[in-house]
């Protein structure tokens, strides 16, 4: 009697937590970002197709679906690193194939070779050009993602992809480089200089 | 009764050197030849030019009008010509070159038309904001903060205490207390003038407090003195604090005299504060009260590398090697040449960038003034830096991530906390430039930032364009469908007219009414046609019997 008795009373109790646990799955359920998106995110939305896919966000999928993860390169080591972080894969160097990591660049239009035949317009994909047929185009430099996807389309060939310049505003401080002079580093600690003391201030 | 004050974490006692600068009053440096005026002498957005090359510009002119709302003008701090707007080099850590305005001086310092007088005691806040606005007014103590943007009043924050940062805790620097103590009126004047702004409507006044450091002896008497003469409520309060470094740092002078801790990632106004340089008061009362606006600024020009260091209220845009040169420098001593003091300032590359709103010191320093650091060596986690640092962050756990570009981690450790005020860098025994590693980490945080809204932005950009692509595909798709669709109707009821007519004549009534319908229009209209036919063969025979004739003669030639 009293086995059943127990039996019965640790039956009731698992009803009532897998009841409870049951509520708290659907109720309290984590919405998480889609894997996709997450990759998304790390990449860098040049959309230039460099990959070999039609956007970043097909290669996003792709690589959701065990596609290499070292095929953008403008993204460079950075994301490579941060995809392998996100996906728990092993870091790979940039797969040379697709192209190389360089400066960011920005497109300009040399705008008197212009003529107007809306083809950069076409082939721009973030709609960073500005123009209308058998008139001059312009970059708007704030938008271009320095795809290079511009220069191909140009039949006269008035399209230059240059380096944007560090101007003050976003200049920041580099990390410090070890002092050249390996032997000047060899000192302890009670070698160092002693502060100077300031006679002005002293007096 | 004597006011409460505070403590907060940390901070140094470095050497202070101040009285090498304060042994002579404040001096006018002369007009020189040539001003130097960067568009962006601030922080925000630069300011935008509204001269051309070759106009000429009167004293207090505008010549360049902010450009959004986190901006600030710039006007002529002397008559002259404008002949240049180009790059030129900057007072910046960089090195780089700036959009710059040049004006050729006259020597006349002859006046534009100047600000009306505003009666400040009277004048509205808002009035009293412009006024600040269009004068161009920037925080003075060094970081350049747009003032009439720190002084608009939000609705959420209702401001409490004005605290007025005389503080002036770095070493060599001696500007503010120069001119506490030769212009306390327009200082306690300027106040009046903010508290005037700040205060809400049925509220009480704001309480003002002046932090200064015990160090200023001098300055604290005449404010003092001042206050007597011109505060007949007393709103305002001189607060003696301890000589400490970096007791000049917005938050750590919230914290001594208030005992309030500013948020992380808030603003003084979150706690009901707003706080200001001493000197951008002074600048304050001479746009309200004078309507002059900010074309000058007091400048400590000290370091043993000049014969005569003093303080010079130096029109903005004057090279610093004019300056220089009139304070006697002897170029074989000099060995750094620093913008700021020697905590927080960096190295001018150049001697001809130009003095601008937020410069308060140029110093000097010889070789054993201010040495060349030791080499850095490995750090030993002695703790020295968290004993010092002000912001109680731990400076050697964020040397780690900084130096392994582990970003994340370093802001985990608040590393946006961080004042840069170089406390961790002087106490460590290990000569680390810490601060310098925090500037970097800093800096490529930023950078990061900006990259991801960017990307962000270009991935929006990317899909509208997708789906505005997609949507005129699909348009064209549809209308052609349409197209479609009525050329295959209109065959179809042909088809079936056709069909109507020839089954109309055979069996009649068995037809579909359309059918019927159709062969009757059809009959109609052959008819109409006859009719039409028969009665224009009339009247041309009534009207033109010989053009008849003639066209018969043409039809029988036929």
């Amino acid at each position: 009697m009293n086995v059943l008795s127990a039996i019965l009373i640790l039956l009731a109790l698992a009803l009532i937590f897998g009841a409870v646990l049951g509520f708290a799955a659907i109720q309290f359920k984590v919405e998480e970002d889609p894997i996709v998106d997450q990759i998304d995110n790390l990449l860098p939305q040049t959309q230039c197709g460099q990959c070999g896919y039609p956007g970043c966000r097909p290669y996003a999928d792709a690589i959701a679906n065990g596609e290499a993860i070292n095929k953008c390169p403008p993204g460079g080591e950075s994301t490579i690193h941060s995809l392998a972080d996100l996906l728990g894969r092993e870091f790979v160097p940039l797969d040379e194939e697709h192209g190389e990591e360089k400066a960011k660049t920005v497109a300009y239009i040399r705008e008197d070779e212009c003529i107007g035949c809306t083809k950069c317009i076409q082939a721009c994909p973030v709609d960073a050009i500005l123009g209308a047929a058998k008139l001059m185009h312009t970059v708007i430099v704030d938008e271009c993602t320095g795809c290079d996807l511009c220069v191909e389309p140009c039949p006269v060939d008035c399209i230059d992809m240059v380096p944007l310049e560090k101007t003050a505003k976003d200049w920041y401080w580099q990390i410090p480089t070890p002092d050249a002079n390996k032997a000047q580093t060899t000192i302890i600690a009670t070698d160092r200089p002693k502060p100077s003391v300031d006679e002005d201030e002293a007096a | 009764m004597k006011q409460k004050i505070w403590d907060f974490h940390g901070g140094i006692h470095p050497p202070e050197n101040k009285l090498i600068s304060t042994q002579s009053p404040i001096e006018k440096a002369p007009i020189p030849s040539k001003l130097i005026l960067p568009l962006q002498q601030h922080a925000g957005q630069p300011a935008n030019p509204v001269v051309q090359v070759g106009d000429s510009v009167l004293k207090g002119q505008l010549i360049a009008e902010a450009s959004g709302y986190v901006s600030a003008a710039v006007h002529a701090p002397t008559s002259g010509t404008v002949v240049d707007i180009g790059q030129r080099n900057i007072p910046h850590p960089s090195g780089l070159t700036g959009l710059c305005l040049v004006i050729e001086t006259d020597q006349l310092d002859q006046w534009g038309e100047r600000l009306p007088a505003i009666d400040y005691e009277k004048a509205e806040p808002a009035e009293l904001l412009q006024r600040i606005r269009d004068a161009g007014i920037t925080g003075l103590g060094g970081a350049g903060f747009p003032t009439s943007v720190k002084l608009n009043p939000s609705m959420e924050n209702t401001i409490v205490t004005l605290i007025i940062n005389a503080a002036e805790c770095e070493p060599y620097i001696t500007a503010d207390d120069m001119l506490m103590r030769e212009k306390a009126e327009e200082v306690i004047k300027g106040i009046q003038i903010i508290a005037q702004m700040l205060m809400p409507v049925e509220c009480l006044p704001v309480e003002c407090l002046i932090g200064i450091e015990d160090n200023k002896q001098e300055a604290i008497e005449i404010l003092k003195k001042t206050i007597q003469q011109l505060d007949a409520e007393h709103q305002i309060k001189v607060v003696s604090i301890p000589t400490k470094y970096p007791s000049g740092g917005e938050k750590q002078l919230i914290q001594i005299l208030t005992g309030k801790e500013v948020p992380n990632g808030g603003i003084p106004a979150d706690v009901g504060i707003v706080c200001q340089n001493v000197g951008t008061t002074s600048a304050i009362y001479r746009a309200v009260a004078l309507g002059e606006p900010l074309i000058s600024r007091i400048t400590t020009f000290t370091g043993k590398a000049l014969a005569t260091p003093k303080n010079l209220e130096v029109l903005l845009g004057t090279p610093i090697q004019d300056l220089l040169n009139d304070c006697g420098l002897s170029e074989e001593k000099l060995s750094r040449l620093i913008m700021g003091g020697p905590m927080m300032g960096f190295t001018l590359t150049d001697l001809n960038a130009p003095i601008i709103k937020s410069t308060n010191c140029i110093l000097a320093s010889t070789a054993d003034e201010i040495p060349v650091p030791p080499p850095e060596q490995a750090c030993i986690r002695c703790g020295m830096c968290a004993e010092a640092c002000p912001a109680t962050l731990l400076p050697q756990q964020l040397l780690w991530y900084s130096k392994t570009k582990d970003f994340d981690k370093a802001l985990k450790y608040n590393l946006l906390d961080c004042i840069e005020c170089g406390a961790c860098s002087y106490v460590c025994p290990s000569n680390i430039p810490l601060v310098q590693y925090f500037r970097f980490a800093k800096g490529e945080i930023r950078a990061q930032e900006l990259e991801h809204s960017r990307s962000e932005r270009a991935r929006q950009r990317f899909e509208s364009r997708q789906q505005r692509l997609d949507n005129e595909a699909a348009e064209k798709e549809a209308k052609r469908q349409a197209r479609a669709k009525a050329a295959a109707d209109k065959q179809k009821k042909m088809r079936s007219a056709q069909e109507g007519f020839d089954a109309g004549t055979a069996e009649k009534h068995t037809e579909a009414d359309t059918a019927d319908d159709k062969a009757a229009v059809i009959q109609a209209a052959l008819a109409r046609v006859q009719a039409k036919k028969e009665k224009q063969k009339l009247e041309t025979q009534v009207e033109t019997p010989i053009a008849e004739s003639v066209v018969n003669d043409n039809n029988k030639g036929d």
